[in-house]
Formats: C-alpha cells, sequence, structure tokens
C-alpha cells in the first residue's frame, strides 16, 4: 500500500521532470482501460488470455511505478545547477537504482565522447601519465558496495521547524550502488610519488570544471576511478565515462567525469573547499576539510506525508550507513525515544554502505513518534538534534546527522517533528 | 631514487592499504608533455603558483562584471538569484551570518581560480585572463578589500590578505579509531 505523493506536499521550489517513459507510454504501450480491482473474479484477467508485450532491448519500469521518480530542485537561471532527490521512502533493499541515483551538478551533465577522454595525472609523481578510457578498461578492477550522500543531505534538519516533504526530498542526497573500476592506487603507483606529495587535486571535465583537493593517504586507501555502476558504465549523470569514488566521504569529493589529477604538497583552497563543503560554527570558525559522512539513519517506512490506513501490523523499515566503517546497531523507538529496541539489520551489513533494518511495529492507533538511532563499528552512536544543533548551531549547512523523528496520528497521517 | 624504488616506497608506506593497492596494472599510461600539461592545468593556488600572465583592476572589471555577472549575481555582487557575493553585513557570530567573499571566503585565489574555471555559467572559460583578474578586483573591491585602482596580477594577487583568512579549522587529519 503505498501512499501518493500530492504535490502540494513538496517544497515548493521542488519540480517533477516528466519521466521518458512517460512519453513511451504515450507512444502506445496499451494499457487496458477496464477497471480491475484486486478481487477474486470468475474470469482470468486479460493479460492470461492474450500473448503479452514482445522483448526488448533494455527493460524499463512498470507504467504502475511512473510515480518513483527523481525529484529536481534547480535554479531557474541555471537549469544544470542544482539536485535531484533519491525517492528513499519509495525503494526497498540497499541498492539504488542508477536511474533514480540522487545528482548535484554544478553546471550541467556534460554528454562525453569516451574515444576523446582521458585521465591526466601530473604534478609532484615521478612521471606525468595519460590513460585512456579503454586503456583503464583493461586494467584489473574490483568492485564495492558503498553509499556516495552529498554533505548538504538532510540540511533541512537545521530549519527551525520540520519541513514537512517525503523522507526521499529530506534525505535522499544519498544513494547506494556496487561501483566497479581500478583502484586509485594502481594508476598512483604507474606514475610513482614524490615524497612531498601530499594531496591529490581531482577535477572534472564538466561545464563547472569542478575540483577538490583530497588527502593522499585517502587516494591510496580505497579510491576508486569508477567505470561501472551496478553492472553497466557509468550514466552521464553519474560521471561517464570516469568518476572518483571515495567510500564514505562527502559527495562532492567523488568527482564525476574525472579528467585530471594533479599530486601537490598543499590543497587548492578550491571554491568548494572554502566558500562551500565547509561548516560555519556558532564561534565564528568553520569546519574545513570534513570529509567523512558521519553515521546516520532514517526510517523510509512509515515516514512523512505517508498516511496508514488503520491500526495493525506496520513493520517498520528504513536505512543506515556511516563513512567510517559498518554500522554495528540500529534502535527503534515508537514512543518517542522512551524506550528503544534493536532492529533487525539485514544482509549484507558492509563497510561504508547503506545497511537495511526492519522492526515490525503493531501500532494500536494512538499518537506515536518513530526515532531511529544508528550506531558504527567504531562506537559513534548517531545524536539527536539538539545536540547536533547545540554542538554545531544552525548554520554550518552541511553533515546534518542528527536521528530523524517522524509522529503519526491517530488518523495514521504521519509527519516531521522535532521531538 | 629509482622508479621502481619510488613505487615500493609508495606501496611500503601507506599502512592499512588493502592488497589491491599492490595490484599491477598493464602499464598503459601514456607519457605527458609539459606543454600538455600547461593546457590542462588550471588550478591557482593560495601562494599564487598557476597564476597566468594578465593584470586588471577594479575599475577595468566593473564593466565585465556588469555585462557578464551582474544578471544572475546582482548589482553590486549581491541582490541577485545566485550567490551573493558581496554586501554581507551580519557578521559570522550572527543570528543570520551573511556568507560572501569578504566575511567568508579564505583566499583571494579561490575567487580568481573559480571565475576561471567555471563563470559565467552560460559560458564557462570564455573570459580572458586580464578580464578574470579584472573581475576578481571588482569583487574584492566591492567586499571593501582592495582599493579601485590596485592593480592585480600573479605577483599582487597572492599577498593580498582576505578578512576571515584564519577562519577554517581543519577536520582532517584526525585519529581513524579502529
Amino acid at each position: 500500500m503505498k501512499p501518493s505523493i500530492e504535490p502540494d506536499a513538496l517544497p515548493s521550489e521542488t519540480v517533477g521532470t516528466e519521466p521518458d517513459r512517460r512519453r513511451f507510454l504515450k507512444a502506445g504501450l496499451a494499457v487496458t482501460g477496464a477497471a480491475l480491482t484486486g478481487t477474486d473474479r470468475a474470469e482470468p484477467p486479460p493479460w492470461m488470455t492474450r500473448p503479452g508485450a514482445p522483448l526488448s532491448n533494455y527493460g524499463l519500469p512498470s507504467p504502475h511505478e511512473r510515480a518513483v521518480i527523481r525529484w529536481v530542485a534547480a535554479n531557474a537561471d541555471a537549469p544544470g545547477n542544482g539536485i535531484s532527490w533519491t525517492p528513499l521512502e519509495r525503494l526497498e533493499g540497499i541498492v539504488t537504482p542508477s536511474g533514480l541515483h540522487f545528482e548535484r551538478h554544478h553546471n550541467g551533465v556534460p554528454q562525453i565522447d569516451p574515444a576523446v577522454h582521458r585521465l591526466a595525472v601530473h604534478g609532484l609523481v615521478g612521471k606525468a601519465l595519460s590513460f585512456g578510457i579503454d586503456d583503464l578498461l583493461r586494467y584489473p578492477m574490483t568492485s564495492r558496495l558503498c553509499f556516495i550522500e552529498c554533505g548538504g543531505n538532510s540540511n533541512a534538519g537545521w530549519h527551525q521547524e520540520p519541513m514537512q516533504a517525503p523522507a526521499g526530498n529530506i534525505h535522499g542526497l544519498a544513494s547506494c550502488s556496487e561501483w566497479t573500476g581500478v583502484p586509485l592506487a594502481t594508476a598512483l603507483a604507474e606514475c610513482g610519488l614524490q615524497p612531498d606529495a601530499k594531496w591529490l587535486i581531482a577535477e572534472g571535465a564538466d561545464a563547472a570544471a569542478m575540483n577538490v583537493s583530497i588527502p593522499l593517504d585517502k587516494a591510496l586507501d580505497d579510491a576508486l576511478l569508477a567505470l561501472y555502476q551496478n553492472g553497466e558504465r557509468l550514466r552521464p549523470e553519474n560521471g561517464y565515462p570516469l568518476r572518483l569514488v571515495l567510500p564514505g566521504w562527502e559527495g562532492v569529493t567523488n568527482v564525476k567525469w574525472l579528467h585530471r589529477l594533479q599530486l601537490a604538497d598543499q590543497p587548492a583552497m578550491a571554491r568548494n573547499e572554502t566558500a562551500k563543503y565547509t561548516e560555519l560554527l556558532p564561534s565564528g570558525q568553520a569546519r574545513q576539510f570534513s570529509f567523512v559522512m558521519e553515521a546516520k539513519s532514517v526510517i523510509t517506512r512509515p515516514s512523512a506525508v505517508q498516511a496508514l490506513p488503520g491500526p495493525g501490523l506496520h513493520p517498520i523499515s528504513g536505512l543506515a550507513w556511516s563513512g567510517r566503517g559498518a554500522i554495528r546497531r540500529v534502535e527503534v523507538s515508537t514512543d518517542g525515544g522512551k524506550t528503544w529496541q534493536d532492529a533487525a539489520l539485514d544482509s549484507p551489513v558492509l563497510p561504508k554502505c547503506f545497511t537495511r533494518f526492519r522492526l515490525p511495529w503493531r501500532w494500536d492507533g494512538s499518537p506515536a513518534v518513530l526515532k531511529s538511532r544508528a550506531t558504527d563499528e567504531t562506537g559513534y552512536v548517531q545524536p539527536e538534534r539538539q545536540i547536533l544543533v547545540a554542538e554545531r548551531g544552525r548554520h554550518g549547512y552541511f553533515h546534518y546527522n542528527a536521528i530523524v523523528s517522524w509522529a503519526v496520528a491517530a488518523d495514521g497521517s504521519v509527519s516531521h517533528v522535532y521531538a | 631514487m629509482s622508479m621502481r624504488d619510488l613505487t615500493l616506497t609508495l606501496l611500503l608506506a601507506v599502512a592499512n592499504t588493502p592488497a589491491q593497492a599492490a595490484t599491477e596494472g598493464p602499464r598503459l599510461g601514456q607519457p605527458l608533455e609539459p606543454a600538455a600539461i600547461s593546457a590542462l592545468d588550471i588550478t591557482v593556488f593560495p601562494d599564487g603558483t598557476g597564476l597566468p600572465p594578465g593584470n586588471g583592476t577594479a575599475v577595468e572589471g566593473k564593466a565585465v562584471y556588469d555585462a557578464r555577472c551582474a544578471a544572475c549575481h546582482g548589482p553590486n555582487g549581491s541582490g541577485g538569484s545566485a550567490e551573493e557575493l558581496a554586501g554581507g553585513r551580519h557578521p559570522l557570530t550572527s543570528a543570520e551570518p551573511d556568507k560572501t567573499i569578504g566575511t567568508y571566503w579564505p583566499y583571494a585565489s579561490t575567487v580568481f581560480d573559480f571565475i576561471r574555471r567555471s563563470m559565467p555559467l552560460d559560458a564557462p572559460r570564455s573570459l580572458g585572463n586580464d578580464e578574470v583578474y579584472a573581475v576578481t578586483a571588482y569583487l574584492l573591491h566591492a567586499n571593501g578589500i582592495i582599493g579601485e585602482r590596485d592593480r592585480l596580477d600573479a605577483a599582487t594577487l597572492p599577498k593580498i590578505r582576505m578578512p576571515n583568512a584564519a577562519g577554517f579549522v581543519w577536520v582532517y587529519p584526525e585519529r581513524q579509531p579502529r
């Protein structure tokens, strides 16, 4: 039972984009006009009495799922500068379909010809080298499932009043994929590093030439030159033909359309590591290079702007993740934090990866407040909102990871609350 | 130190590196000539490394700003649909702080670098070096940091001390819990 999202339940600046598959529908995939209900009938349904659709070269979701889309929020003056949200509340498991992976672009999605795209590695190296995409495809690869989360995800949490929107429109600048590619350490070893190389400046081949500085030890640890996502080559909006993946680190460091890596003894102090992606504290000082996305969790079902049809069993389901490693525990409260129960964690539970948690819940029809609290393998516990705000103030904008509270009213409506 | 030694040093120096780092590739990298690197390398560091030849003043930059930037950023760097660049009145410790170039950005080099690589959004990389120096000077002047006739170039730009230069605390590196 999935409640529909009414446009008036979405933030006013959010606009939906018509998915291609809707046009595909209009192009003549016949949908029976007969009013069918789920009740048992004496007659078989029409799809059992006539042949189905022919085979297809690339599958699309059912037309009945056309409401499951990314919601786009962009600057009207610059439509390529904006975000689109993963509809977390409408998905299950831990893998985000590639077409629903969140987006944050600074000046649109470049349409890159892989035959002319190259990765240059230069600066404090033994020898500067350039790699073609076909070259990189010949290198030994590795795969890992990991989340990517925008540093600005969940930033509505800093607002004075809780935003009423679907979970994905508040926390959906986070997605999880299987990324496959060449360990960055392999390419760096081929170039050789000079002793004073401490930072790696990564730059994309988009119209923003987006660049960030990355400490060398992360680059040598688990960074990936990703060519594949969920088994197929990257989607253009996820960095085709090459992106950097830094497991557990904020999204902006996972540079898309990667074309240049410059080894240096200092950070570049680029716009997106100074003016942006830094967190102003009440003292007037700002946190800089706060790369790791700390442990976080959110109940995706039931969640805000949904409605429970009535008392009874409503399984609670949600996601937890940590940039420091594996999720060790997720606790769920149905009484606003007075008491907590351990949720079950679905396998696999992997480091720096979405983890699905579940708890059966029998709603008795009285008002309830649902919360989830994640603990990661380092022992770090997801903080309550008032603790985070007391520590960081309300103007840090980035790295909001507080406990999320959803209130269920007696009429079954679910809303976002600070509790 | 030979290349092999360098590589070995690199691999031995990194504790807790997964075995993947030691993977040997087919070594298909093509040598990058200095001319090719120069064409690609647009990074400008706070110490001025990477700044190109050229120069400009705020007086010269006003014409460029009005023609290429004001439509989104508003007159004098504020009041547009895009980022507030100037006109910050509320300090960073106030209830509603203004984060502009003058109140927040720690390095002048970032202003030059970002304009050159990303701006204007409808035609990035279309400004010449003199125009980028001039617009940078215009914005620094709009924030009260330099005079309207102060000439910015590769020598003078790195000497500018921004008002919020000391405003940042590095979270990284930190002790990773094990």
